[in-house]
């Protein structure tokens, strides 16, 4: 069928049909059947690790979120809401924990612009959280990767602690002790860092009545 | 445990790991391009293609097939990214614009997965799975189809014939990445990678917002997105985003996939050689340089408060994640740019002056140690043809590599090598600085401005696809030149690899003499390492002492 055209026709032929074959098995089948296997075997890691509340989904635990003031509280309009003093509160984000909005500041290492914004970020949550500005974390002030970390070191939720105790009324040493048990090792004990989920133990601060 | 023994047992850990593979999974692979059997399935695919599976071919016919299929995927991706609104599973996103297409299309076929676009606002999931993903799996195996037929030029004796391009396509595809990638699939999504195909959902928050929450066949692609050195993330944040990476132990495994083909291929060329020696020098060689270059990212980032934005932030945390930290974030950044991956899980823009340096410097090297699937291996073959040959010089000897002579028609091939994709980085870089509208897409002032524009045009001319993503790259001008770049740099490169092939496979070896330079021994391994350093640190030394040693000394 193929004989009669030339050998460059037919080697380009031969090229599409190999890729429409290879499509159909690595483009199809396969993610089909990883799909399959996944939400057979791991419906809640395929799914997002979702954090549900009365059967509403109230997030993933593997992103960040924003825990500002409600919009109608602001003070005035067409500034970003300000952080919810309630609440934990997660690395700045570049990407205002939007996860269609995801990535990094991409700002140089010696740029002006980020060690003014890193200055002013510590300045504010020394003030936001009443502690002395040398006792800022670094992941405090610095933007993550993703615009979706939600995690923060141990030490800067521990530096929250008093902050959230007096707001919500409740005794630092029951928030501190809900910090404690919120703080997670290394990975295997050696793979990563430690930290605090932000958005877990915000959870468990909404169930704390 | 404290961080720094941690640190240190997350790279010995990967050490270990990848030294467990290299045998097996090197094995598995020469085993693979050398049996004559195949597959039904194979059988069945070869009749569909209408190829004969049994005839090997020329290195010209070899050659026609890897440029004919590769064009052929980038016409098939450019127009599936063009129609993709009028697709199932588009999520309604509208077609890709034309220049755009162009760059994406040129870049994940080239192996570079340079993305000037963000996948979770950008894509439907169709063309992420059946269009991108895809090409990660075929563009490793064309890149391993590639220096199988060099290894055959060193092991075949006075032939023309290198080996059946679509025969060892379709065995790399179907019998060593299709399986490894299932498997690792699995794994992610145990660890909590999504696989589903629902778009996104509007969700309440604990503090009474709302967010969007992302869906998508995530770990089915982010695998063989590491496996096969590719490096396109499903989201804009690639690694660092927590769906596709979402702990400390994703991350090392995605770090481990990454190396795992390209560090196992010497134990191949070693195997098929008939000489497991030879591939211990090679790897010896990528292993040296891959140890050097985590130590120097390593170091820079943890004492690198000396940057402005180190000192004030007290660490360099700008850019990175807290659940993967500094130590894991560097070792993620070195590996990922000596591998031509691209994949990044952390922010190479905001590294240190010498940090986010040595992360172009690794791809300057072009990619060799480990280097991309297949690519890495030919790559450092030609510098140990040119090593062979400096060694021939110094005595006076006709130099011999593996028994066949390295003659001037070897010589020429492994030259024009060699200068390929110096030239393309350079002249792109230099066109670009040229340019007052492209030096505008800079984000960051100073030499680190021009670090941005030198580490696009090295991304695409090595084909790694990291960027320093602060430079504004979705502009007509850029996509165009930096597409041209992605395809110049993978296709040239591998006409002199095959040409040089062919011309090796026609020699008869030459006989073993106490004249001829042993290729295994430490000292080649020494001359070898130095011909790398020396070849690439003079080749791109201006470029580099005006953006990041300018931005370090300062």
């Amino acid at each position: 069928m193929t004989s009669s055209l030339s050998p460059v026709v037919r080697n380009h032929l031969s090229a599409l049909r190999i890729l429409l074959v290879l499509t159909a098995i690595t483009g199809f089948l396969y993610p089909l059947a990883v799909t399959g296997v996944a939400q057979g075997a791991f419906p809640y890691q395929a799914n997002g690790s979702r954090i549900t509340r009365h059967g509403t989904t109230m997030g993933s635990t593997l992103l960040g979120q924003n825990f500002t003031l409600p919009e109608d509280r602001r003070r005035n309009s067409g500034r970003a809401p300000g952080p919810d003093p309630a609440w934990f509160q997660p690395r700045p984000s570049a990407g205002g924990y939007d996860p269609l909005a995801s990535g990094a500041s991409n700002l140089g290492p010696d740029n002006p612009v980020l060690v003014r914004t890193i200055e002013a970020r510590r300045a504010a949550v020394a003030r936001f959280d009443g502690v002395d500005p040398r006792d800022v974390p670094a992941d405090a002030v610095t933007a993550s990767g993703s615009g979706l970390d939600p995690h923060i070191s141990a030490a800067y939720a521990h530096e929250q602690v008093n902050r959230v105790a007096r707001v919500r009324g409740l005794r630092p040493a029951t928030v501190h002790a809900l910090v404690t048990a919120h703080i997670q090792g290394r990975v295997l004990g050696f793979l990563g860092e430690r930290r605090v989920n932000v958005v877990q133990l915000n959870a468990a601060l909404a169930n704390h009545r | 445990m404290s961080g720094t023994l941690a640190g240190w047992l997350q790279i010995l850990a990967l050490v270990a790991a990848l030294a467990l593979s290299y045998r097996p999974l090197g094995d598995a692979i020469a085993h693979v391009l050398t049996t004559p059997r195949h597959l039904r399935v194979e059988r069945l695919v070869y009749r569909l293609v209408g190829v004969n599976g049994d005839a090997d071919q020329r290195w010209s016919a070899y050659l026609r097939g890897v440029l004919a299929f590769s064009a052929v995927s980038v016409l098939f991706l450019y127009g599936f990214l063009r129609l993709q609104n009028l697709l199932p599973l588009s999520l309604g996103r509208p077609p890709m614009p034309a220049d755009q297409s162009f760059n994406t299309a040129a870049s994940f076929v080239t192996n570079t997965n340079w993305q000037s676009y963000a996948g979770e606002s950008t894509l439907g999931h169709l063309v992420q799975m059946a269009g991108l993903a895809v090409q990660n799996f075929v563009s490793a195996a064309v890149g391993i189809s590639v220096v199988a037929a060099l290894i055959r030029g060193f092991t075949r004796k006075e032939t023309d014939r290198v080996g059946n391009f679509w025969v060892d396509l379709t065995r790399i595809t179907l019998r060593i990445l299709l399986p490894l990638a299932f498997v690792f699939a699995i794994v992610l999504v145990a660890g909590g990678v999504i696989q589903n195909l629902h778009g996104a959902e509007s969700i309440p928050t604990i503090a009474g917002g709302h967010q969007s929450l992302t869906g998508g066949p995530v770990a089915s692609q982010e695998v063989i997105k590491e496996l096969g050195t590719n490096g396109g993330g499903f989201y804009n944040a690639n690694s660092s985003h927590p769906f596709e990476n979402p702990n400390a132990f994703t991350n090392w495994l995605e770090i481990y996939l990454l190396l795992a083909i390209a560090f196992a291929l010497p134990r191949t060329f070693g195997r098929m050689a008939g000489d497991h020696r030879q591939g211990y020098a090679i790897v010896a060689v990528m292993a040296l340089i891959w140890a050097a270059s985590v130590a120097i990212v390593t170091v820079d980032e943890l004492h690198s408060v000396s940057s402005r934005a180190g000192h004030a932030a007290g660490a360099m945390t700008e850019g990175k994640e807290q659940r993967f930290g500094v130590w894991a974030s560097a070792l993620f950044a070195a590996s990922t740019t000596l591998t031509s991956t691209g994949a990044i899980d952390s922010a190479h823009d905001s590294y240190s002056p010498f940090g986010g340096g040595m992360t172009i410097f690794n791809m300057m090297l072009g990619e060799i140690a480990p280097g991309g699937t297949g690519s890495g291996l030919y790559g450092i073959l030609v510098l140990a043809v040119i090593a062979v040959f400096v060694a021939g010089l110094m005595v006076g000897r006709t130099p011999e590599y593996l028994g066949k002579k390295l003659r001037g028609r070897e010589m020429k091939f492994a030259s024009l090598y060699i200068l390929t994709t110096p030239t393309v980085v350079l002249a792109g870089a230099a066109l670009a600085m040229a340019r007052p509208g492209e030096r505008a897409g800079m984000l960051n002032p100073g030499p680190h401005g021009f670090s941005e524009v030198l580490y696009a045009f090295t991304s695409a001319g090595n084909n790694n696809g990291s960027a320093f993503a602060g430079l504004s790259v979705d502009t007509t001008w850029y996509n165009t030149a930096l597409g041209l770049a992605m395809l110049f740099g993978r296709f040239l490169p591998m006409v002199f690899i095959l040409a040089l092939a062919g011309s090796l496979a026609g020699q008869a070896p030459v006989p073993v003499t106490a004249g001829t330079l042993p290729t295994h021994r430490p000292l080649f391994v020494g001359l070898l390492t130095g011909v790398v350093l020396i070849v690439v640190g003079l080749t791109y030394f201006p470029a580099l002492s005006l953006g990041p040693l300018a931005e370090g000394l300062q």
